[in-house]
């Protein structure tokens, strides 16, 4: 019994949703990274589940990249934040305009 | 022995003295210089004498220029014409140098004048034996490059380098007529050799005759200066006197009368060219002479008396009456270099003062200076039997019987004007300098005898030179010239007596007004007139104020306003426009990540929209 | 096989920049000596390639040929003709003179310095021997780099602004012109067989409207870089800020860059459009005799002078070289050739005198003729041939481009003798003002004759002067079959 592929799909895109507003409306810098990992998470979830239909092994290996890719991302990431937290005592990224043009 | 050398000789003499003058003693250098050019005269004489003179001696020495079907081939020509200039230039030239050595001796720099003014008898002697006018053109050149090392030779003062430049500078605006009309002919006969020219002249279409033939006179107004590029001749009097008297005798100002005379079978086919030669020789001619007389100045009134003289060689051009032109080419080479040899001598009498309102008096103490200058002026005048008269008479004559009545009448009435002037200054000019009373308290000293034995022989010259053309003694240049030029005309027709009486008459008549007119006084008033002939008929207010002035304004204004403002502005103002649209573009970058990652999205969705509806 | 003449002259002295950039940086004299070691092998080389060159050959001659992406159909591709031979021996002669000329005036990062004009002298000569367009392109772009550090970091005051406009202006004319290369080799036939080769794109008929657009897009290129009336205002402000050596070789040799593009790329490839376009460039050249003539006249500082009358001598190159007649087109040759001398020339004595005073402007000079007397001559000298006296080099090559180009268009000659007349009054102007006068030299004890060193700069420029014044054989005889080979190309195609 196996769950069919558009529940996948709609989880994903659900998922997805989400971190996108939680980029958009957060402040909190941990809040917007955490909603970054979930969209990863979406997309994983999308490769993977095509993958289990297709039954090839293409989209799961990219998977492995995109969860490799994530780690890296959040070591940099997180010492980023890190970074700002020590010279600015905030969090909060609507106080980090350093590229305004 | 080869023609080479005749020019090869002052050539080693420049490169001489302008190397290794330094090292030599000071009465070397000219003695160097004297030889080159007296070594030259050798050969000349020599060369002349060669039984080849009589037909064209052409030594080809080899292809300077060849370019598609364009070839120029340097090379030497030896005939009667170029045979009577290599005589003048060398002869008068050789007088010329020597005299230097005793004008020159004080002078530190004498070898850089000594190898100048061998350059500048190399290079006139390049222009008269060229046998490409492309050659000739070289020397014509060089020449004028002479001058302006030599009028600019005290470079130090300020007058003396700016008249070394006018002269270049006038000089320049004639040879781009030159070289124009040098253009037209290589394209329409396709050669600029110079026998070749002769054999295509009859095949050149008149209208494009007369255009070559017009502009190539331009460039002889400039170097033989004559209206309207009179004005640097004048002013070369900055440079030392032996210079002015190479300038105006033997090289330089005659090139444009002897182009002419080269170039004959040109200028006689184009009816047009010849009588505005002829009209510009004549007014020429008038003009020059009448502001003559109003100079303070020795030297510039000589100088005035050069251009009125050559004004009549170009008349003589004009009138198809070329061996008169070059006989009196001649002949003033000879009575003009005496005077301003004089000139010089006064000048190195009175430590270089040549105002002649501070001179007067020097007849007794520069009594030998005194006699050649009378020499010089009286065949100036044209009075007989001294060598000016007989050029002078047979030029009139021959654009007399010329005018037959017509209008060349006017030109012939403007020359006997011009005569009748030209003794009026020339007398002022001797009784200012030489009667007394003296307006001086300096003690003059005659001259050296290095400096007196050249201008002994130009005096004999000066008496004896019209032999060369005098009926009584058989014209012996004329005729050979005549022949030359292919002339006939005029032969049978003999002028009347009266005509040959009245040159001489007026003439007379010229010293005569001088005479009372000046004797015992120093300075006649002659108001509103007097001061339009100092001004150069309104002329030189025209050159300076209107052309030259406005000409340097047009520079100024064209490198600030145009290349800064409008040029430059316009570069700069593209750079300014990119600054400014980047800085509205960069309000986009507000800094905040939101911001950046709503755009992301929105151009995410308008790209998969635009996938999907396309 | 035969010996890469070509090849060696174009790496000579690239290898002596890698020497320079191996040495240590405190040992100038080895650096010096080394950079004019290596300019000088390169001059060697250039000699024998011009004795050795086949007079009457239109083709390309020592020609080598590499591949080097050959899906793309680029490879490196080198020859010369008797289009780019005088250019290449130009180039030979003025760079070991320039690097004399800095001998003593650059102190500061000699090694950089040297290294930047060996690199220069390779990418020139690349620019002058490639007949790859993309080998072309990789040249004629490099030359911008080392030119660009010169002005930047060893010139006068205003360098960084002088630096920046000459890159943004000769960058934006490149890069229309990299497009029109690609655009020209996708015409060049069907996928795989195209190729960026100028000996197989010469072939190639381009159909007229997009014809006209690559010959604008090349011919802007060309035209900021020689610099065609307007496009020249990055000129006068390279030229018065570079050092010395710097000018000479813009001058010189950099000018020649838009010129032999108009000879080897725009007349072999674009006939139509050269035809259809010629009158407007002869009429922008005319303008720009006049104009740079007129507007040197009015300048105060002598840099700025000389700058200024290149606009007003290249103005007859390009008259030349679109007057599309032997005589004009090997006039217009043999005038670049004669305004490197010339006005390399003049920027090496205003460089002499900058040396001593550190001023450019004429006010602050006066009577240096009576200080300087042997400088006063070789000024004079070069002062003539950049007035094309007769007898001196630039007559042979002005008189040519005048006649040549009479023929087909007497309007223009008319306006351009006046060019003639302009540049005895500027040249003449800035002379007196300099050299003549009582003396009024601000630093008079600094102002003192030329060494034997400055003297040799001169020495091998005044031979030339008068070597191709009196005998321009040598010259004309290697160029006229190339030359004819050219003008029958643009006509066969009417």
């Amino acid at each position: 019994m196996s769950v069919p592929i558009p529940y996948y799909l709609a989880l994903s895109a659900l998922l997805f949703t989400m971190g996108v507003v939680g980029v958009l409306v957060r402040r909190n810098a941990l809040v917007i990274f955490m909603s970054i990992e979930l969209m990863l998470n979406s997309v994983n979830l999308t490769f993977v589940a095509f993958a289990r239909q297709f039954g090839t092994v293409e989209g799961q290996v990219t998977v492995f990249f995109v969860m490799v890719i994530a780690a890296v991302e959040v070591v940099v990431g997180l010492s980023i934040i890190i970074a700002i937290f020590r010279t600015r005592d905030t969090m909060d990224i609507d106080d980090v305009d350093l590229l305004r043009g | 022995m080869p023609l080479v050398l005749i020019i090869a000789f002052p050539l080693l003499g420049w490169l001489l003295n302008g190397l290794l003058g330094g090292y030599l003693p000071r009465r070397m250098v000219g003695v160097v210089g004297s030889a080159a050019v007296g070594f030259s005269f050798l050969i000349a004489l020599n060369a002349v004498q060669q039984p080849e003179r009589a037909e064209p001696w052409v030594v080809p020495l080899y292809t300077w220029i060849a370019a598609g079907d364009f070839v120029v081939r340097a090379g030497l020509l030896l005939d009667r014409l170029s045979s009577t200039m290599i005589l003048v230039v060398t002869g008068v030239g050789f007088l010329i140098h020597v005299y230097s050595i005793g004008y020159m001796a004080e002078d530190p720099a004498a070898p850089r004048y000594f190898s100048y003014l061998n350059l500048f008898v190399a290079s006139m002697l390049l222009l008269v034996l060229g046998d490409s006018l492309l050659v000739l053109f070289v020397g014509w050149e060089l020449v004028g490059l002479c001058s302006y090392l030599l009028i600019g030779f005290w470079f130090e003062r300020d007058r003396a380098a700016s008249a070394g430049r006018k002269a270049f500078v006038v000089n320049r605006i004639g040879d781009a007529g030159f070289l124009l009309g040098m253009i037209l002919l290589a394209v329409t006969a396709g050669t600029l050799d110079i026998g070749r020219i002769g054999e295509r002249a009859a095949s050149i279409a008149p209208p494009a005759l007369t255009a070559i033939t017009l502009l190539l006179f331009i460039g002889a107004t400039g170097k033989s200066a004559q209206l309207p590029l009179y004005t640097w001749l004048p002013d070369a009097m900055e440079g030392p006197t032996p210079v002015s008297a190479l300038i105006h005798a033997a090289t330089m100002v005659t090139a444009g009368v002897y182009m002419i005379a080269r170039l004959h079978p040109l200028f006689m086919r184009a009816e047009l060219t010849q009588m505005v030669v002829a009209a510009v020789g004549a007014a020429t001619a008038f003009f020059a002479a009448t502001i003559a007389l109003v100079q303070w100045d020795l030297k510039r009134v000589l100088a005035y008396s050069t251009i009125s003289q050559l004004g009549y060689m170009f008349l003589a051009m004009g009138v198809a009456a070329m061996p008169a032109g070059m006989f009196h080419l001649t002949t003033h080479a000879f009575f003009k270099a005496l005077l301003f040899l004089a000139a010089g001598s006064v000048m190195h009498a009175m430590h270089g003062a040549i105002d002649m309102r501070r001179l007067g008096g020097l007849g007794r103490p520069l009594r030998f200076t005194m006699w050649s200058f009378l020499i010089g002026a009286l065949a100036l005048a044209g009075v007989p039997p001294f060598a000016g008269f007989f050029s002078k008479d047979l030029i009139l004559e021959q654009a007399f019987l010329r005018a037959d009545g017509g209008a060349v009448l006017l030109l012939w009435m403007a020359g006997v004007l011009t005569s009748l002037v030209t003794a009026v200054y020339i007398t002022r000019a001797a009784i200012m300098t030489f009667a007394p009373p003296s307006a001086h308290h300096v003690a003059p000293h005659e001259a050296p005898p290095s400096m007196w034995w050249p201008m002994a022989a130009l005096a004999v010259l000066s008496i004896g030179g019209g032999a060369l053309g005098a009926q009584s003694a058989g014209r012996p240049m004329v005729q050979g010239l005549q022949e030359f030029f292919g002339l006939t005309a005029h032969e049978g027709a003999a002028a009347p007596l009266w005509l040959a009486l009245l040159t001489p008459a007026v003439a007379l008549l010229g010293i005569a007004v001088g005479y009372f007119a000046y004797r015992g006084r120093r300075q006649i008033n002659l108001g509103r007139v007097g001061t339009f002939l100092e001004l150069e008929w309104y002329l030189e207010p025209l050159y300076d104020r209107v052309i030259a002035g406005n000409a340097k304004r047009v520079g100024r204004v064209l490198a600030t306003t145009v290349e800064l403002r409008v040029i430059d502005g316009a570069v700069n103002g593209i750079g300014l426009a990119a600054v400014r649209a980047g800085a509205s573009l960069r309000r986009l970058q507000t800094g905040y990540v939101r911001n950046y990652a709503a755009a992301i999205l929105a151009g995410t969705v308008l790209l998969i929209g635009w996938w999907l509806l396309r | 096989m035969t010996f890469p003449y070509l090849s060696a002259l174009l790496f000579l002295p690239l290898c002596g920049a890698v020497v320079v950039a191996l040495l240590g940086r405190r040992r100038s004299d080895a650096i010096r000596w080394t950079g004019l070691a290596a300019s000088l092998a390169a001059l060697g080389v250039a000699a024998v390639v011009f004795l050795r060159f086949a007079s009457g050959t239109a083709g390309m001659q020592f020609e080598e040929r590499a591949v080097w992406v050959p899906a793309a159909g680029i490879s490196y591709h080198v020859g010369v003709d008797g289009i780019s031979l005088p250019l290449v021996l130009l180039t030979a002669v003025i760079m070991p003179l320039a690097l004399l000329s800095s001998w003593t005036s650059v102190t500061e990062r000699v090694k950089e310095f040297t290294v930047s004009m060996l690199v220069l002298q390779t990418a020139l000569l690349g620019t002058f021997l490639s007949l790859d367009l993309v080998l072309f392109y990789v040249f004629w772009d490099a030359v911008l780099v080392p030119m660009y550090f010169i002005i930047g970091l060893w010139g006068g005051s205003r360098r960084a602004y002088a630096a920046f406009k000459f890159i943004l202006y000769t960058m934006a004319g490149s890069a229309l012109m990299l497009v029109a290369i690609i655009s020209l080799y996708l015409q060049s036939g069907p996928a795989g067989a195209r190729s960026f080769d100028l000996l197989a794109l010469r072939d190639v008929v381009v159909p007229m409207p997009l014809q006209a657009w690559l010959f604008g897009a090349f011919a802007l290129a060309f035209a900021i870089k020689v610099p065609v009336w307007p496009l020249h205002t990055w000129l006068p402000d390279a030229h018065t800020e570079a050092p010395t050596a710097g000018s000479v070789v813009l001058a010189a040799v950099l000018l020649k860059m838009g010129t032999y593009g108009f000879l080897r790329f725009l007349l072999p490839l674009f006939p139509e459009a050269t035809r259809q376009f010629a009158p407007l460039f002869a009429i922008l050249a005319v303008i720009g005799i006049l104009y740079g003539g007129a507007v040197s006249w009015a300048q105060s500082d002598m840099k700025r002078l000389v700058a200024m009358s290149s606009v007003s001598h290249l103005g007859f190159v390009t008259l030349g070289a679109f007057a599309l007649t032997v005589e004009a087109l090997q006039g217009s040759l043999l005038q670049m050739v004669n305004h490197g001398i010339s006005t390399g020339g003049l920027f090496l004595l205003v460089g002499v005198l900058y040396d001593r005073t550190h001023s450019r402007l004429m006010a602050d000079y006066g009577g240096v003729a009576a200080l300087m007397p042997r400088f006063a001559v070789v000024a004079t000298i070069i002062m003539l041939s950049s007035m094309a006296l007769p007898g001196t080099n630039g007559f042979v090559g002005e008189f040519l481009i005048l006649l040549g180009a009479f023929r087909v268009a007497p309007i223009y000659v008319v306006f351009a003798v006046g060019g003639v007349i302009l540049s005895a009054v500027y040249l003449l102007w800035m002379y007196q003002r300099v050299m003549h006068g009582p003396v009024v030299v601000a630093a008079r004890p600094r102002v003192v004759e030329i060494t034997s060193r400055e003297l040799l700069i001169f020495v091998p420029l005044i031979l030339l002067i008068f070597g191709i014044g009196l005998y321009p054989a040598p010259l004309l005889q290697r160029s006229e079959a190339s030359v004819r080979a050219l003008l029958e190309r643009v006509e066969a195609r009417r």
